[in-house]
């Protein structure tokens, strides 16, 4: 009983660190599916792109992986500018971003795994830094630095993206673009220019995400795949576009996965997700906090 | 032209092709031309609700895979001749396709997409984990060494079947487009809210169309054991299924049955063709390509590049939305 409460404390902490860094791997698609409706189902995979990139800054320079993604945010942001121009002129001014908009993005994802596969084949690649192997202990649960680090960065960045949503006239802006992007015209603000920026600011954070991804596990092209799922589940548990119901639904969803993993096998951890999601799209589409 | 006439026309025509293949004389034509069939199976069905409804299915492969461990399943219980086999996974894929089209078709198109896409991964999470069917290590299919018809070749004979399934389906999707569910389906993709207003019951249609569209796709997934002779959870659920079922309607064009015919044999027939003489990772990238490229600047596919009337239908919509706004 003893080495089984252990394991539960263990397994829910673990969890949580977990959910930590689910929060900030969803935080872009919350931005962009959430706030401006844009179905980006490519942004896990730019989120690996993003790991390989730490890892190629960590292999040249000897960067820490998540300095190397922080170094990388502007390249990233240019790229969601750019993919944001082609989405508007191509699906959202013909009104037409239902269907087409999706296989779009979809097109996307196949295309940057195919070409991560080309440029670097399909090796499991890691990054170095201090505190990938350590763990604290504190009483009888362990606490991997591997997994606190990025849940400590990655909550940091969600707090920082919504003081710079709250505070700021851009990010109070890109708030109103959510809720009305007529209303905003009417007050002679742009909403293309605004909802470019906005989804920069997503794909923007995929680099960061990305470092932590790296840090925590292995990373080969197609392992963004898994994240799919999990972020659109964490999304819509959420309640979208509000990034409190984003890290509570992470953290929920980190605890499942790291109890099943840990009582059932880990190879039934990828459906809990998936289960979640669809049990949560059938009941209560509008999340757990609603919106 | 009735739809009779025109399944006997079809028919015929798949005979025409498949005695031309055979005057080839080369094994091949038929090991590649199934793969094509079943594409052009994946792609009519997938277009059922995808492009005549305008509801996105990521989960082709899911309902693909769950036709062929269908087969596996009941192979292991029974060996029955492959078209039974092709009924069951049809009817489960099928009942699959209501399940999941009662729990998320009431939801808003995007939503719908990305709980195709999580259910594939759900069902691919079962499969693994059931041992019965070989889990993640696969299971290997024994094949008879002879034909039930046509001699000896088993592929040639898997072939005849994909063929006669391809018939039923564009058949099927043709005669759907042109009836009074057709209609519905098409007000449904234009406008549901007004669809409901006017009567057209678009639960029952949506669901209809999900169950359908499954029904195909798990056909087709069916004699795949059988083509491949061992089967596992990561080539059954292979993304490329995802992304051919909805590349290859979108590329030929989703409004009317040509349009998934066009691009499953345009874009099947590439991939084989990349497969032999470069690669089979690039063959990934050509789809991903020329479908984005489509999506981009052929928006009505391959059918839109010959027809005026879309166009001019886009134009006034355009003009009417931004009236709206």
């Amino acid at each position: 009983m003893d080495i089984s409460l252990g394991l539960l404390g263990n397994a829910i902490v673990s969890g949580l660190l977990l959910g930590g860094f689910y929060a900030a791997v969803s935080v872009g698609v919350s931005i962009s599916f959430g706030m401006l409706d844009i179905v980006n189902i490519a942004h896990p995979v730019f989120i690996v792109l993003g790991s390989y990139g730490a890892w190629l800054l960590g292999v040249w320079l000897g960067l820490d992986p998540i300095l190397a993604g922080l170094v990388l945010t502007p390249l990233f942001y240019l790229l969601g500018a750019a993919i944001y121009q082609v989405y508007h002129v191509s699906f959202e001014r013909r009104g037409d971003q239902a269907m087409r908009g999706i296989a779009f993005f979809f097109g996307i994802l196949f295309i940057t795994e195919v070409l991560l596969i080309l440029a670097f084949g399909v090796d499991y690649r890691s990054a170095q830094a201090i505190y990938v192997g350590p763990s604290l202990h504190l009483g009888g649960i362990e606490l991997p630095l591997r997994l606190l680090v990025p849940c400590v960065v990655g909550l940091a960045m969600i707090g920082a993206l919504q003081l710079f949503l709250s505070r700021t006239f851009l990010g109070r802006a890109i708030l109103a673009v959510a809720q009305d992007p007529l209303a905003l015209r009417l007050m002679a603000a742009d909403p293309i220019r605004i909802k470019r920026i906005a989804f920069a600011c997503s794909i923007a954070t995929a680099s960061l995400a990305g470092a932590f991804l790296i840090v925590i596990q292995p990373v080969e092209p197609s392992v963004g795949r898994e994240y799919i799922g999990r972020v659109f589940a964490i999304c819509v548990l959420g309640g979208l576009g509000s990034f409190a119901g984003t890290v509570i639904a992470a953290m929920l969803i980190g605890v499942m996965e790291s109890l099943t993993a840990t009582f059932y096998g880990p190879s039934w951890s990828p459906a809990v997700a998936f289960g979640f999601l669809l049990l949560a799209l059938a009941w209560r589409p509008a999340g757990l906090l609603g919106r | 032209m009735a739809t009779p006439i025109f399944a006997v026309l079809a028919a015929l025509a798949a005979a025409a092709l498949f005695a031309a293949a055979s005057a080839v004389g080369n094994g091949y034509v038929f090991f590649a031309g199934y793969v094509v069939l079943q594409y052009v199976v994946l792609a009519t069905g997938w277009n059922i609700l995808g492009g005549y409804m305008g509801y996105v299915n990521f989960g082709t492969a899911g309902f693909f895979a769950l036709g062929a461990y269908c087969t596996v399943a009941l192979g292991k219980l029974a060996p029955l001749p492959v078209p039974v086999f092709m009924l069951a996974g049809g009817l489960v894929s099928g009942i699959v396709g209501l399940l999941m089209g009662y729990l998320t078709l009431r939801l808003r198109g995007a939503f719908f997409a990305i709980a195709t896409l999580a259910m594939a991964v759900v069902l691919q999470t079962l499969i693994v984990n059931w041992d019965f069917v070989g889990g993640a290590s696969g299971a290997y299919v024994m094949r008879p060494a002879h034909a039930p018809i046509l001699g000896t070749d088993y592929v040639r004979y898997l072939c005849v079947l994909m063929l006669g399934l391809a018939v039923l389906a564009v058949t099927l999707a043709r005669a759907i487009e042109r009836s009074r569910i057709g209609y519905g389906f098409a007000a449904i993709r234009d406008d549901e809210v007004s669809a409901e207003a006017a009567g057209v019951p678009t639960l029952r249609l949506k669901l209809f169309g999900a169950t359908l569209s499954g029904a195909l796709m798990g056909m087709a997934g069916a004699p795949f054991p059988y083509y491949v002779t061992y089967l596992d959870p990561a080539s059954a659920f292979g993304l490329g299924y995802a992304i051919n079922g909805v590349a290859m309607p979108l590329v030929g064009g989703t409004a009317a049955w040509p349009g998934p015919l066009i691009g499953a044999i345009l874009l099947g027939t590439l991939q084989q063709l990349a497969t032999v003489t470069i690669s089979s990772a690039l063959n990934l990238l050509i789809v991903g390509l020329v479908l984005v490229g489509f999506v981009v600047a052929a928006p009505n596919g391959i059918l839109g590049l010959f027809r005026r009337r879309p166009a001019a239908h886009d134009a006034s919509r355009r003009r009417f939305l931004r009236l709206r706004i």
